[in-house]
C-alpha cells in the first residue's frame, strides 16, 4: 500500500541581482546613490539558497516536485534567473521593473512574494502548493536583512533564519534547521510551510556546467508586472544623501616618547 | 661532476672584492641609509643582507658584503663608473623574484638594488604610454594606470614584488602574453647605465621609430649582463571592460590543438588566455586547495583541461560570442570537449583561475619540484610529458620513493609548457636522469630550454641546446663589446 499523503515539496527561491561583492563601490557625483554601471551578479546569500534547494532535491529525489526561482528587478535581472536555472532550478518568474524604477524596499518585496505565493497556491492543484521558501538572509547591496522575516510574518508561516544546515522530512512535514547565533548555533524543529533564510556556512554553491547552462536556456521564464501581483513598490523611505566614508588619515612617526605623549595630549587623550 | 668544475671555474677574471675604501667612495655618491654593508667599521649583521644574497626559492646563495640602493640614474652611473675603474663585479637586482638565479650574487659581487628608484616619471592617458623608474613594483604600476582605464601589458604571479626593470631585463612572459605580446613589442624605450657608467638614454615614447639599430632590444632579456636598466617606457593597453572565463574538460590531449584553432577563430579579438592543465596537474591543484574543484560529474573521463579567458569592451558582445562557441562545442557531432563550467561571477572567475595559477603552489606543497620552462610545438606537449615519465620509469625512478608525479601545464597560446617533475626529495640520480635528457628532448623539437624564465645562473650550461654556436659566439661578442671588463652580472646567461 502506498503511504498516505506522501507529501511533495515545492520550493520557491527569491533571488536578487546585486552589485558584485568584488566591485569597488563608488558614490555617484549627485550623492543620490552609487554607480550602478558595474558588474552585477546574484546576491551571494541567494546563490546559497538556490544551491540548498538543488541539494534538497539531490537528497530527497522525487519528493521535491519543483524548484522555482523569482526575482524582482530591471530587465537585466533575467540573467540572474538564468544562472539559477543553470544551477538546477526548474522554472523562473521575473517581476520586471523599469530600469529607472527605484530599488524596491524589503517590505514591498515581501508583499510581492506573499502575493506570488498566494497566487501560485490558489492556482495550484493539491500537492503543487509552495511550502518552502528559501532566500538569502540579506542582500549585500542594502544589507537590510528583513525580507525573509517580513515574508514569514505576512504569510503567517514559521521562520528559520540564518540557517547553516537544513534537513527537511516531507513525510513528517517537518524541518530541522541549524541556525547561526551569537557564540554558537541553535537547532530548531519547524513545521512546514516555512521560510528559511540562508547564512554563509550553509553550503558552497556549484559552478554552472555548460550542459546545464544550455538546458537553462530552454527552461520556462515567466514575466510578470507589479500590477499582476497587485503590489506597489513605491519606496517608503527617502534617501537624503549618500557619501563615501571619510578617507583614512595616514599615521606619522615620532622621534621619542616625549613627542608621542605630546601628540596624544594634543589629540585629547589623557591619563586615566 | 664536470658541471660542478665548470661552475667553479667559470670566472677566469680576477674581480676585486668591495673594500672599506670603496664604501668611503660610495658615501660621496649616496646618503648613508642607501648603503648596506657588513664591512668594518659597519656593525651591520650579515643576516640583514640575506634577502639580497638569496633567491626566493632558497636555491642560490651569494656572499655579497655590500648592497647599494641608488635613487637616481646619475647615482647608478657614478657607482658603475667607480666599479669599472676598480674591477668590482656588479649584480643588478630588482624584486629578486626570478626562478633561475639571475638576480643574486654568486660570490661577493656588489649588489645594486633598484628598489629605491620607484617613481612614475610620466603617464599619457591618451596614448597609454607610461614612463617609470626601473624599481617600480609591477602591481603598483597596475594600480597607477587603473584609474585611467589602462592595464599593464604584463601580469605574472610575482606582481606584488617584481620590478618593471627586472621584468624587462628578464623579458618576463606571464599570463597576458597571448593578448598583448612580449615586452620586445610593448617596451618603447629604455634608459640604461652601461658597464662603463655611461647613461644610454633611449627613453623615447614613440610608437614608431625606425632610425637605425634598435639598441634597447638588446637589454630586454639580457638579464642585467649588458647594463643596468634604470628607466622604462612602456605601452599600456586600455583595460578590458568585461572578462569571462571557462574551464573545458577534454577527453584526450589530441583535442587541444583543434580546440585552440576553433576557439581562436570564433572568439578572435576577445580571446585573452588559453591555458592548458593536464589531469595530474589539475588533481594536484584540487588536492592542495587551489580554487574550488569542478563536480565529479564534470571531471569524469577528462584527460586534461583548458582554461579560456575572454576580455573585451562590451560584456553582452563577449558573452554572445562565448555562448555561441560553447553551444557549437557541445552540440558538435564529435565534440572536442566533454563538458565544462562557465564562471557566473567574479568569485568564480578567480576560483577557476586559481585552479590554473595554483598548480605552481600545489606542486611545491606536494614535494620537491624539478621545473622545466620550455617552448615546444603545441602538438608535442603530451609526448614530452609522457616521454619524460617513461624515461624516469625505465630508470626505476618513478614511484613514491623518488618521482611522485610528472605533469605538464602552461600557456598553449604561446607554445610554452611547464614540465614539472615532483619528487619526494631532491636527489642526484633524478637530476642526472633529467639532465641533459630533457634539454636534448627539447632540442629535438627545436624548442627553447627557457621559454620565459630566462637563463640566469641555472641554465648557462644548457644554452647551447637552444642557441647554436654561431649565435652564442655573437652573443659573446656583444657582451664583450658592451662589457669588456665583464663586471656586469658575471656568470649569468653566458658561461
Amino acid at each position: 500500500m502506498r503511504p498516505s499523503a506522501a507529501r511533495l515539496l515545492n520550493i520557491l527561491v527569491p533571488v536578487k541581482r546585486a552589485v558584485d561583492y568584488a566591485v569597488k563601490i563608488r558614490v555617484n557625483p549627485q550623492q543620490t546613490g552609487i554607480d550602478l554601471n558595474v558588474k552585477h551578479s546574484m546576491n551571494p546569500f541567494d546563490e546559497i539558497a538556490v544551491e540548498e534547494a538543488v541539494r534538497l532535491r539531490e537528497r530527497l529525489k522525487d519528493a521535491v516536485q519543483s524548484i522555482k526561482v523569482v526575482t524582482i528587478g530591471p530587465p537585466k535581472a533575467a540573467e540572474t534567473l538564468r544562472t539559477a536555472l543553470a544551477m538546477g532550478a526548474d522554472a523562473a518568474i521575473h517581476v520586471e521593473l523599469p530600469d529607472t524604477a527605484p530599488a524596491p524596499e524589503p517590505l514591498g518585496v515581501a508583499k510581492a512574494l506573499r502575493a506570488l505565493v498566494q497566487k501560485q497556491n490558489e492556482e495550484a492543484e493539491e500537492g503543487g502548493k509552495i511550502d518552502l521558501v528559501i532566500l538569502g538572509k540579506q542582500a549585500i547591496d542594502d544589507d537590510a536583512g528583513q525580507t525573509g522575516q517580513m515574508l514569514a510574518g505576512l504569510l503567517g508561516w514559521g521562520q528559520a533564519t540564518f540557517a547553516s544546515k537544513v534537513d527537511v522530512d516531507p513525510a513528517t512535514n517537518e524541518a530541522v534547521v541549524m541556525r547561526e547565533i551569537d557564540g554558537g548555533s541553535e537547532e530548531i524543529r519547524c513545521r512546514l510551510p516555512l521560510v528559511v533564510t540562508t547564512d554563509l556556512r550553509l553550503n558552497e554553491p556549484r559552478y554552472a556546467s555548460l550542459p546545464n547552462i544550455m538546458k537553462a536556456k530552454k527552461k520556462p521564464l515567466q514575466k510578470l508586472a507589479p500590477a499582476d501581483l497587485g503590489v506597489d513598490f513605491t519606496p517608503l523611505l527617502e534617501t537624503l544623501k549618500v557619501t563615501e566614508p571619510p578617507t583614512r588619515v595616514g599615521g606619522g612617526k615620532v622621534a621619542n616618547v616625549d613627542e608621542l605623549v605630546a601628540k596624544l595630549k594634543e589629540a585629547g587623550f589623557t591619563a586615566v | 661532476m664536470s658541471r660542478l668544475i665548470r661552475r667553479g671555474l667559470r670566472w677566469r677574471r680576477p674581480y676585486s672584492s668591495v673594500a672599506a675604501s670603496d664604501i668611503d667612495h660610495f658615501k660621496t655618491i649616496l646618503p648613508p641609509h642607501a648603503i648596506l654593508s657588513t664591512l668594518s667599521p659597519s656593525t651591520l649583521p650579515a643576516s640583514e643582507l640575506d634577502p639580497y644574497n638569496n633567491d626566493w626559492m632558497g636555491k642560490y646563495h651569494g656572499r655579497a658584503t655590500t648592497v647599494l640602493k641608488p635613487k637616481t640614474t646619475q647615482q647608478v652611473s657614478d657607482i658603475v663608473r667607480w666599479c669599472a675603474s676598480r674591477d668590482i663585479a656588479i649584480v643588478p637586482q630588482g624584486g629578486n623574484t626570478g626562478l633561475v638565479g639571475g638576480s643574486v650574487p654568486l660570490r661577493d659581487e656588489l649588489v645594486v638594488s633598484l628598489a629605491s628608484m620607484n617613481t612614475v616619471r610620466s603617464f599619457d592617458s591618451v596614448s597609454g604610454i607610461l614612463v617609470a623608474d626601473a624599481g617600480c613594483v609591477l602591481q603598483s604600476l597596475t594600480d597607477y594606470v587603473a584609474p585611467h582605464n589602462h592595464i599593464m601589458p604584463i601580469d605574472l604571479g610575482a606582481k606584488g614584488s617584481c620590478h618593471i626593470g627586472g621584468n624587462v631585463a628578464t623579458n618576463a612572459g606571464g599570463l597576458r602574453l597571448l593578448r598583448y605580446g612580449s615586452l620586445h613589442g610593448s617596451v618603447l624605450g629604455l634608459e640604461v647605465v652601461l658597464p662603463d657608467g655611461t647613461i644610454l638614454d633611449q627613453l623615447t615614447s614613440l610608437r614608431k621609430d625606425n632610425t637605425g639599430y634598435d639598441l634597447k632590444q638588446l637589454f630586454i632579456g639580457a638579464e642585467g649582463t649588458l647594463g643596468i636598466i634604470t628607466g622604462v617606457s612602456i605601452l599600456t593597453p586600455p583595460s578590458p571592460q568585461a572578462s569571462n572565463n571557462v574551464i573545458l574538460a577534454l577527453p584526450h590531449f589530441d583535442n587541444v590543438q583543434p580546440l585552440y584553432r576553433t576557439v581562436k577563430r570564433q572568439l578572435s579579438e576577445i580571446l585573452s588566455a588559453f591555458e592548458f592543465i593536464d589531469r595530474t596537474a589539475y588533481d594536484l591543484a584540487v588536492k592542495h586547495g587551489q580554487g574550488r574543484a569542478l563536480s565529479e560529474e564534470d571531471v569524469q573521463g577528462a584527460a586534461c583541461f583548458v582554461l579560456v579567458e575572454t576580455s573585451g569592451g562590451r560584456r553582452e558582445h563577449d558573452e554572445e560570442k562565448l555562448t555561441d562557441l560553447l553551444t557549437n562545442l557541445l552540440e558538435a557531432d564529435t565534440p572536442l570537449i566533454n563538458t565544462g563550467v562557465l564562471s557566473q561571477n567574479p568569485a568564480q572567475f578567480s576560483s577557476l583561475w586559481a585552479l590554473r595559477e595554483g598548480v605552481t603552489e600545489a606542486v611545491s606543497k606536494e614535494g620537491k619540484a624539478y621545473k622545466y620552462d620550455i617552448s615546444i610545438p603545441l602538438a608535442s606537449f603530451k609526448t614530452v610529458v609522457d616521454t619524460t615519465r617513461e624515461h624516469l620509469r625505465s630508470k626505476g625512478l618513478l614511484g613514491e620513493h623518488a618521482v611522485k608525479h610528472v605533469l605538464g601545464y602552461g600557456h598553449v597560446g604561446d607554445g610554452n609548457l611547464h614540465l614539472n617533475i615532483v619528487a619526494a626529495a631532491y636527489a642526484q640520480e633524478i637530476q642526472d636522469a633529467l639532465e641533459p635528457f630533457v634539454y636534448e628532448l627539447v632540442a629535438s623539437y627545436r624548442g627553447s630550454v627557457s621559454a620565459e624564465h630566462g637563463i640566469g645562473a641555472m641554465k648557462t650550461h644548457a644554452l647551447h641546446y637552444s642557441k647554436n654556436d654561431v649565435s652564442i659566439e655573437w652573443m659573446k661578442k656583444i657582451k664583450a663589446l658592451f662589457d669588456p671588463k665583464g663586471i656586469m652580472n658575471p656568470g649569468k646567461v653566458l658561461e
